[in-house]
């Protein structure tokens, strides 16, 4: 049964190549071998330099409004019953969600580098637009690519962004979602190599891109085990967040690693089913692969042609996966539950009556999962659920899609 | 390992292109490009117009290396249904036509993983196909597929950047086969106007590194490039444009203009 974890600690991966298991990697195109190595070893250095970690945590703590809440969720609880619900309100972050975690470290990393450009890729356009405000705060130039659905689904994030001082790209290859921004970014930094930063927002793409989002995000994780010692004086019996590429997810899973009794559970986009063709579900449908510059599970098809995902919330909507995920799956330590479209409906909307908190459709995700995993669950445990984001920018899609199903 | 006896049929064209004081001329063109079957008649063609080898690109969704000419054939040739077995019988099927220039498969990895790699080094060799060129598949991450391509006698080419690190370059030695594919700008592929002016330089820095021959790619689209490339390389290497040509001409014209580009970057039009 625990045949595939390695011998080593399962809290302290990647390996030196970028390796969690047989997963990740760097698997760059020529031109980017030299700029992957240059951010390796800048990031190595910054992640020793106590100088780094002030600044950071300055800004975290000033300006991104660190530490979030925990907050006990009574309504949620009752309504769902079993488990005492508490959510961890990355919502609550300046830009919204939990994207500015990453794209503050990143910032000051590219600022330390020398590098006066940005580029950046956005699904919901949440890591788009804090991506934009770091840039806007730090006098960097920005681009943005976004898939021209979701440009039209997201146009809240949109107007933010160029309000921000970026140019927004739309991408009008492919599926013109998550995917075909995130090939525009890297076709743009193969090109702009010299004098760009490529900001990528979740745990995907080559080393050390999954690692360091990860470290950028845990502050989530370690803010929540300290905060839940304090209120309950022990850790969760579980923890649930929401799975696209999976930063939010690894930002909270990842300080409990360690913490073996913790269950930790990823709600997947699911789409109009995992039996259907419309989904996004990676870790329940996908196939090993490599996509984007690490190897991973992956959305494709019998010819290894990279597969549509789709879901209704854009930040989901990705055929692939963080590598960490995918290890962390295969060695039994996290679980991966697909959640549909309309379930994330339900969970939406749940959580609008129960609390009076408006969540993005992306955390809908998990709020579903949660009332789903509650249910074997006992009034004395503890849940948390990650609340990535708040659901001002996803306005229209669900008065669309409520108004469509009531 | 030993060098094979035999030398592959890559390195045997180079060494006879040198020994008569020639370059390479190596065209890429999408399998399944404008039509389904057209490569079975381009390909002729091109040699005909004086192409000494060819490359064939396998279609990928996500093609994360390439500009939008090449997006757009391989795009079209997904629409036609072009799966990795189809690249295979295209392969089998122009050697069966008599085609003998070397056949080069070039293609991201991902297709490459999920057909299997001893599976795909394996059908190759029997198809007559003598290389690889894999664009997302850097020297660290391809020690499976290299050992593959050495056990049947197949070339794995690797490619290089102005921007790859002398240590990068010098790192190929021993494991690149064939030739090494110098990429000639900072960008993906497309037609640019001009030949980057320290590309000599950077030419020279491969050539001190690897004893291969060197074949320049990405953004070459005339005679004139041709010539000015032929000074200090190998060999060139030309996709974007062509594409684009046979994307103007009627699908039956497709032969005719593949040669006749052939001869024009040639200097014989």
């Amino acid at each position: 049964m625990t045949s595939t974890i390695p011998p080593f600690d399962i809290t302290n991966l990647p390996d030196d190549r970028g390796r969690f298991g047989e997963f990740g990697g760097s698997y760059a195109p020529v031109t980017l071998i030299p700029a992957v190595e240059e951010l390796r070893t800048a990031y190595n250095d910054i992640r020793e330099d106590p100088d780094f970690h002030v600044e950071l945590e300055s800004l975290l703590k000033n300006y991104v409004g660190r530490p979030t809440p925990l907050y006990f969720a009574p309504g949620l609880s009752e309504a769902i019953g079993g488990p005492k619900i508490y959510l961890k309100r990355e919502d609550l972050v300046h830009t919204g969600a939990h994207k500015i975690n990453n794209a503050v470290g990143q910032g000051l990393l590219a600022k330390k580098m020398g590098k006066p450009r940005i580029i950046a890729e956005t699904g919901a356009g949440q890591h788009g637009v804090a991506t934009a405000t770091v840039c806007a705060k730090m006098g960097l130039e920005c681009v943005i690519y976004m898939g021209e659905l979701d440009v039209e689904r997201q146009a809240l994030n949109v107007a933010r962004m160029r309000l921000l001082g970026a140019e927004v790209r739309s991408v009008t290859s492919g599926s013109r979602t998550l995917k075909d921004a995130m090939n525009e970014a890297i076709r743009d930094w193969v090109t702009n190599v010299d004098n760009s930063y490529y900001l990528i927002g979740s745990v995907a793409g080559m080393h050390p891109y999954p690692m360091m989002v990860r470290d950028f995000q845990s502050v989530i994780g370690r803010e929540t085990r300290e905060q839940i010692r304090e209120v309950e004086g022990r850790l969760p019996d579980s923890i649930v967040a929401c799975v696209g590429g999976g930063s939010n997810a690894m930002g909270i899973f990842h300080p409990f690693l360690e913490h073996t009794e913790v269950e930790l559970h990823g709600a997947e986009a699911a789409g109009d089913g995992v039996g259907t063709a419309r989904h996004a579900a990676t870790l329940s449908a996908g196939v090993i692969g490599v996509l984007h510059g690490s190897r991973s599970y992956v959305l494709q098809d019998a010819d290894g042609q990279i597969s549509e995902a789709h879901s209704i919330s854009a930040g989901l909507d990705y055929p692939g996966v963080g590598p960490e995920h995918s290890y962390l799956r295969d060695a039994g330590r996290a679980t991966y539950h697909p959640v549909t479209d309309t379930e994330a409906l339900e969970g939406f909307k749940l959580l609008c009556k129960t609390e009076g908190i408006i969540p993005a459709l992306e955390p809908a995700h998990a709020i579903h999962l949660a009332g789903t995993l509650a249910k074997d669950m006992t009034s004395d445990q503890i849940m948390i659920i990650n609340l990535s984001g708040r659901g001002d920018k996803d306005m229209h899609t669900v008065t669309e899609a409520l108004g469509v199903m009531s | 390992m030993t060098t094979a006896t035999t030398p592959s049929r890559i390195s045997q064209a180079f060494a006879d292109l040198a020994a008569r004081g020639e370059k390479a001329l190596m065209p890429y063109v999408t399998v399944g490009h404008p039509l389904k079957e057209s490569t079975l008649e381009i390909v002729p063609a091109l040699v005909e117009g004086g192409a000494t080898m060819i490359e064939l690109g396998i279609p990928f969704s996500d093609p994360l290396a390439d500009g939008p000419t090449i997006q757009r054939s391989g795009y079209q040739a997904l629409q036609n249904g072009v799966t990795m077995e189809f690249c295979m019988e295209t392969a089998r099927q122009l050697r069966q036509q008599g085609v003998e220039v070397p056949l080069i498969l070039m293609g991201y990895y991902n297709p490459v993983l999920r057909y299997g790699l001893e599976r795909f080094v394996a059908d190759s060799a029997e198809a007559g196909i003598d290389g690889f060129i894999i664009p997302d598949l850097p020297p660290d991450e391809s020690a499976e597929l290299a050992e593959l391509s050495q056990a049947y006698q197949r070339d794995l080419i690797f490619m290089v950047a102005p921007t790859s690190r002398d240590q990068h370059i010098a790192s190929l030695s021993g494991r690149a086969s064939g030739f090494v594919y110098c990429v000639s700008v900072t960008g993906v592929t497309g037609a640019r106007d001009d030949v980057s002016a320290s590309l000599s330089g950077f030419l020279s820095r491969v050539r001190s590194a690897l004893d291969l021959p060197l074949a320049v790619g990405f953004g070459i689209s005339t005679p004139e490039h041709v010539q000015e490339i032929g000074r200090d390389a190998d060999g060139v290497i030309v996709g974007s444009a062509l594409i684009s040509r046979l994307d103007e001409a009627d699908p039956a014209d497709a032969p005719a203009v593949a040669r006749e580009f052939m001869r024009y970057l040639r200097g014989n039009a």
